[in-house]
């Protein structure tokens, strides 16, 4: 897993204590609302995000730039796929 | 014989208009809100559409309407959510002592799960001072909860206030307010709690659907796990009819609040004659800051069970203390909080009036409820007093 510190995320999600699947929902609708190659950092306590969200990176070709871990959840940092012109 | 419901706060008719909003959900329109066919759709859109007609009847934003089974599914929700969401940050909660039992049985579970509760007193018309709140809150309180309006007295607490000073300790606050909403104005940005619960069958709804207003952004720990129902705050498939019907229930409180209110306020003031129709019978409650069709008194020297009794006979529905405590068959506990003596308190009986009462039935509950009292008096063996002080019998009023 990769870690990071002092990440500065565009857009901000907070899901702490929303049930599964809402970090994909929530994960795929912010997405879509982002500019290409904006930050978003998402706020979950749920521990299946910490493959949930690189596994859906991969899958639709946006960037997991890593995780920070609080006492009481993770902030998940993500950039937008930049699309070709 | 003529019937008359004067029973108001443990539930309403449906309203014949809500009905026919239900009924496609019962039948064509059946589908589950989350599949993606137009059956789906159809039930998502009548949720969608409850969602902000329930966010009109107080002035929030629709995403800030949960949906729960009942008002008290809501009060356990925001109980227990906000304390175990801020555990971290101190287990200490305040609530009133003229709370519904689904706030004071949660407020009992949070105690048995380690945390601290303060319960505030109220003086004798059942209202929480403001500053017995200041004072009770600690580094730890993380959560306050103060009633609304109390359904058994009718008094309306200054939660105003009491919102101001936990927001300005940065505490959330909830209120109750299953008694109020959809029955007197609510505007959330007015009143600056942070959560609210509702239910429907309180203002001509069905029973089964209920809502908290959670405010945008709070963290709140769910009480059904499962599915991403309610922004996966709730889970366990929707119940679409009661929901619409709880949608279409505020509609028509909105439109129609303000000569409900006049009508209540207008009988319960005539209502209100039974004090001089009858020797010792006390109002209970504050005596102008209440519901609207609210009219509670405590009868000396007879039982509020034996009242309920008679009146039925006659065709006449009323309450004697919280629908539960009167099951329990013991002073109400808010009663006793308020400094009301356990034998007069068991004289308690309450009148909660609807939009469908009408002058002759109020005329009506004059004519019957004296000659109640009169025969209870007759067979009491308090019916001519309390008896001698010291031996059980003393018992004052406090005027």
């Amino acid at each position: 897993m990769k870690f990071v510190e002092d990440l500065k995320a565009d857009v901000t999600t907070d899901i702490v204590y929303m049930m599964c699947p809402m970090h994909l929902l929530k994960l795929e609708e912010k997405i879509r609302e982002l500019d290409d190659g904006q930050i978003l950092e998402i706020m979950t306590d749920y521990d299946g995000a910490l493959e949930d969200i690189p596994g859906w990176c991969e899958k639709t070709g946006n960037e997991f730039l890593g995780i920070k871990e609080t006492e009481d959840f993770y902030k998940f940092y993500i950039r937008k796929k930049v699309r070709k012109q | 014989m003529r019937k008359c419901y004067f029973d108001h706060v443990a539930t309403n008719p449906l309203d014949s208009r809500v009905l026919d909003e239900m009924m496609p959900y019962f039948k064509e329109e059946f589908g589950n809100p989350l599949s993606m066919y137009e059956l789906g759709s159809k039930a998502k859109e009548a949720i969608d559409n409850a969602r902000g007609q329930v966010a009109s009847l107080i002035g929030s934003k629709a995403s800030e309407i949960v949906f729960t089974a009942s008002g008290a599914e809501a009060n356990n929700f925001a109980l227990r959510g906000i304390a175990l969401a801020r555990q971290n940050e101190g287990k200490h909660a305040i609530v009133s002592k003229m709370e519904h039992h689904s706030i004071l049985n949660s407020a009992r579970f949070l105690e048995k799960m380690g945390f601290v509760v303060t319960y505030l007193p109220v003086d004798k018309h059942g209202v929480v001072d403001p500053d017995t709140v200041k004072k009770a809150i600690i580094k730890e309180t993380t959560l306050i909860s103060v009633t609304h309006a109390s359904s058994e007295v009718g008094t309306i607490e200054p939660i105003k206030e009491i919102a101001a000073i936990a927001r300005e300790k940065k505490i959330i606050f909830h209120t109750d307010a299953v008694a109020t909403a959809g029955n007197i104005p609510i505007d959330i940005k007015d009143l600056g709690v942070d959560l609210l619960s509702m239910a429907a069958h309180q203002f001509y709804g069905p029973k089964g659907a209920g809502a908290l207003y959670v405010r945008e952004g709070l963290r709140i720990v769910p009480l059904i796990y499962g599915g991403i129902q309610e922004n996966g705050r709730r889970a366990g498939t929707e119940n679409v009819p009661a929901i619409a019907g709880m949608g279409k229930a505020a509609e028509l409180a909105v439109n129609e609040m303000n000569s409900r209110i006049e009508h209540g306020r207008r009988l319960r003031d005539k209502l209100l004659k039974i004090k001089s129709s009858a020797e010792n019978v006390h109002l209970t409650g504050h005596p102008e800051n209440r519901l609207p069709g609210h009219a509670s008194f405590c009868v000396e020297f007879i039982e509020g069970e034996a009242m309920l009794l008679l009146l039925s006979a006659k065709g006449v529905y009323a309450a004697s203390g919280s629908a539960c405590s009167s099951k329990a068959l013991k002073a109400s506990p808010v009663l006793l909080s308020m400094g009301i003596p356990s034998g007069l308190a068991q004289g308690s009986i309450v009148f909660t009036l609807g939009k469908d009462n009408t002058d002759d039935d109020i005329e009506y509950l004059l004519a019957e409820f004296p000659q109640v009292i009169k025969r209870l008096r007759e067979i009491s063996p308090y019916g001519k007093g309390w008896g001698i002080e010291g031996e059980g019998g003393q018992c004052t009023v406090q005027k």
